[in-house]
């Protein structure tokens, strides 16, 4: 049995104390761990970002990239070795600004993986700039004057793209995050989990305080039915003084790309042999051009 | 009267079919026994405007086209307008007659032949798309090749469409054949099939280059289309589920070389089809393969820039761009085929190149080579050479059996780490295109920094001794040595070999397909020559500042060319006065 012990290593997080990225780290560790998966048998991958560098942070097998290009990386891994589950880790700049097309890309395609945004609607590494998730308004370094762009908002962003697995969680529920973050593993498609983070030292506006008092879980809700959709795009728009967070909108029956794939029905590509041509195969090719 | 060397150019709008029927007349021409050299010159439009395809046969090997023009089929007025003067004399243009053609077009060394064209087309086939299948079966008459080699072609080609259409075509290609005979007399050219030659192949390229690739085990393709690069892509695409290879049509060639890296890293042969546009954006993700180590072949089948330049068109002008793009320093290789035989042996190469090192491969190739169709002999594609050669790839054994912790770059004399591939229980370690250590954590210490740097410089030796020396074409000793890398090769070829009939020992090349690392036999070679003129297809003289830089020898001279259009070996010869 994997157990959490098994992801422990000696590098210590360059985060401030205080920051999000604890949790989301912890509740992954979590989730894997209770699914048994091993440290060599998922893979992460992910960008730049204070984020990013979380596979670090734990035992783990990943590829940390360049900045917005978290879900290319990831769908090439995908494509190569769909014997691996894949976990993407990126923030709200890699993921809406520079990595938007990827995003909206990857969720069109229903890429068997889970995507973990760590939201916290600033830029940390680069010093507070305004996010794509900044709310209008949001006065920083490059907004001084207030952001004009009114936020991204991505479970509804995520929905009109036909995303099959919706979900937001928070930081500050540790426990909910894991549980998520372990559904999200189990889909067999796309899966967003988008973390409400907060940047303790960038954005104080959006710390723990102001979670804490609005945000409440979906699936605690009499009758909600993660398989409505147009249920799920009432509530991705609900931001105030009640924030949900929990599975938006699951659809299982969409097959994914990967399963699409005529080449990979043989299994994962990487594990297909890798040999010259047989003689049958040259004289088909070598027809083609007579 | 026979002839060895005749051209034949059908022209008229974009969206008439004239690659493809121009292509099969070639592919009709080597299954008669005669050598064909097809080359598309088209505008970046879908419909309209003027396209033409010109076919170069003789029953002696062709490496490059040649500007007269033996018979042109027009398929408008237009195409007599802009080629009746690249005609011989005695030669002819085969034109619809609906055409009327203006007195001025006349000329008094020229045959006109009014044909029916688009009437037998829906006539006898019932489509008018079919007028280049009537034309080109005039052609076959006017010539006096026997209309079986273009029959089959037809069967083979047209098969996936059915009987229907096969039967069509093969109407109106005899058609075109019957109409012919009340000019044949008029026209002096013959080129009758060689019955008894051996049977040969047809391709471009870029074709070349696919099969090259996919021998050699590349079974991941992403990539954005931009011509010329993009039928790579559509040729995997076509072999995809045959071969159980994986092809990503990205939404742009930054996801594409992106998924590359993810896929590479994962342990896959992969490939990134582009144009220098489609490079400009991989820019980025090249350091990325360069500092993660990982194999990713790139090939930019080259067009004229800057930005969208001359997009159908040729050009030598990425070659210092590929060698350097991506800001700091990391080994790469940057290889250019001359030839469509040579197209297929870098193409299976490079993946052993790239595995071996693992770093990032360029290969250049450009619009003419890339998409000119060429007759090569029938064992000129040695599948039996082809070797996958992984390099320090840990198996799963090795891996088994490892006792320490697992040092993905491990600082070695080569500068090779052992590479394991992601799953194992001993190989846990997470890549990063940040400066990291040898275990692969992120790390700013600046030993570690200049010990990793040079780890990754150090492969630089290794890979220059793989390096293929340049060769020489032409007598050992000449008066002028014709240097060159890429497609110039077949013009050059035909040139020197020209320029010593007619007076032995005046020329030979040097050609260079291997650019980066700079190959260490260079120097030697250079300096065995009399005058050199460096032969490339750009304005700046990338090659010769490149020899300069590497060996501190100045090149004599030059001819460069960069208006779009290839080397011609009449062009190389008329310029050689100058240079």
């Amino acid at each position: 049995m994997v157990s959490l012990r098994d992801f422990n290593v000696e590098t210590l997080p360059t985060w401030c104390k205080g920051c999000g990225n604890f949790a989301i780290l912890s509740a992954i560790k979590m989730a894997l761990a209770e699914r048994d998966l091993a440290p060599h048998e998922v893979f992460f991958a992910t960008g730049v970002g204070c984020g990013s560098k979380l596979p670090h942070y734990m035992r783990s097998t990943g590829l940390h990239g360049l900045h917005g290009r978290t879900l290319a990386l990831a769908t090439g891994a995908r494509l190569a070795n769909h014997g691996l589950p894949v976990i993407a880790v990126h923030g709200d700049g890699d993921s809406f600004n520079e990595g938007m097309n990827h995003f909206i890309q990857t969720v069109r395609r229903n890429i068997n993986l889970v995507d973990v945004v760590q939201d916290n609607r600033i830029y940390g590494l680069t010093k507070g700039q305004y996010s794509p998730t900044s709310e209008k308004g949001k006065e920083t370094p490059t907004s001084p004057r207030g952001a004009i762009e009114r936020p991204v908002n991505p479970p509804a962003l995520a929905l009109t793209m036909g995303a099959t697995f919706v979900s937001r969680g928070y930081s500050g529920e540790l426990q909910h995050l894991a549980w998520l973050i372990g559904e999200a593993l189990d889909h067999p498609g796309y899966a967003l989990v988008d973390v409400l983070q907060p940047c303790v030292t960038w954005n104080r506006s959006y710390a723990y305080a102001y979670y804490k008092e609005r945000v409440y879980k979906l699936q605690e809700e009499e009758g909600y039915d993660a398989a409505d959709h147009g249920v799920a795009w009432e509530k991705a728009h609900e931001w105030g003084e009640r924030i949900p967070i929990g599975i938006f909108y699951r659809d299982e029956s969409l097959p994914s790309y990967e399963d699409q794939v005529p080449a990979l029905q043989a299994g994962p590509l990487v594990k297909q042999p890798l040999e010259t041509l047989t003689a049958e195969q040259v004289e088909a090719l070598r027809a083609e051009i007579m | 009267m026979s002839i060895n060397d005749m051209t034949i150019r059908i022209g008229g709008e974009a969206g008439m079919g004239l690659e493809s029927s121009g292509a099969g007349f070639s592919q009709a021409l080597t299954r008669g026994g005669l050598y064909a050299f097809g080359l598309p010159d088209y505008y970046s439009r879908i419909r309209g405007g003027h396209n033409f395809f010109s076919i170069r046969t003789s029953p002696q090997p062709l490496y490059s086209h040649a500007e007269p023009v033996h018979l042109v089929l027009a398929l408008d007025v237009e195409t007599i307008r802009r080629h009746v003067d690249d005609l011989v004399a005695g030669g002819a243009v085969v034109y619809d007659e609906e055409i009327e053609v203006p007195e001025e077009l006349h000329r008094s060394d020229v045959s006109l032949f009014p044909v029916p064209l688009t009437k037998l087309a829906e006539e006898r086939g019932g489509r008018k798309i079919m007028r280049n299948t009537v034309a080109f079966g005039v052609a076959a008459g006017l010539m006096g090749f026997d209309l079986t080699y273009l029959n089959s072609v037809i069967r083979d080609n047209f098969a996936p469409k059915g009987q229907k259409v096969i039967d069509a075509n093969l109407r109106v290609a005899e058609a075109g054949a019957e109409a012919s005979e009340p000019f044949q007399t008029d026209f002096p050219f013959r080129m009758e099939a060689v019955s008894d030659a051996p049977p040969r192949m047809i391709l471009n390229g870029n074709e070349a280059f696919a099969l090259g690739a996919l021998a050699g085990g590349c079974r991941f393709v992403a990539s954005y289309p931009m011509t010329p690069g993009s039928p790579v892509l559509h040729w995997f695409a076509a072999h995809a589920d045959e071969y159980g290879a994986v092809i990503k049509h990205a939404e742009s060639e930054i996801a594409a070389i992106n998924m590359a890296v993810g896929a590479g890293h994962m342990g896959a042969r992969v490939l990134c089809p582009t144009s220098g546009g489609g490079v400009s954006l991989m820019v980025e993700a090249l350091g990325l393969a360069g500092i993660t180590e990982v194999p990713v072949v790139v090939y930019d089948a080259q067009r004229p820039g800057p930005a969208t330049g001359l997009p159908t068109r040729t050009e030598q002008g990425d070659l210092l761009f590929v060698m350097h793009a991506s800001q700091g320093e990391f080994p790469r290789f940057v290889l250019a085929p001359g030839t469509v035989e040579e197209s297929f042996r870098i193409g299976w190469q490079v993946f052993n190149l790239a595995e071996r090192y693992q770093t990032p491969s360029i290969v250049l190739s450009d619009h003419y080579l890339a998409a000119a169709y060429r007759t090569i002999e029938a064992d000129a594609l040695d599948f039996d050479q082809v070797e996958i050669d992984r390099g320090e790839l840990l198996t799963e054994e090795d891996l088994d059996e490892l006792e320490q912790p697992y040092k993905r770059y491990k600082v070695t004399e080569s500068g090779v780490s052992p590479r394991a591939l992601p799953g194992h229980p001993n190989a846990v370690w997470v890549s990063t295109a940040n400066e990291h250590d040898e275990f692969g954590a992120v790390s700013e210490d600046a030993d570690n920094r200049i010990a990793q740097a040079d780890k990754r410089m150090r492969k630089m030796e290794g890979m220059s001794e793989d390096m293929e020396a340049p060769s020489l074409y032409g007598p050992g000793k000449a008066d002028v040595t014709f240097v060159s890398w890429g497609s110039t090769y077949g013009p050059i070829k035909e040139a020197v070999d020209r320029l010593n009939e007619e007076e032995a020992g005046r020329a030979n090349a040097l050609h260079f397909s291997a650019l980066h690392p700079f190959p260490p036999e260079a120097t030697a070679a250079l300096e065995q020559t009399q005058r050199t003129i460096v032969v490339e297809g750009n304005g700046t003289g990338q090659l010769e500042t490149l020899i300069r830089a590497r060996t501190g020898l100045s090149m004599d001279s030059s001819i460069r060319k960069y208006d779009g259009r290839a080397f011609s070996p009449k062009y190389i010869m008329a310029h050689l006065l100058e240079a």
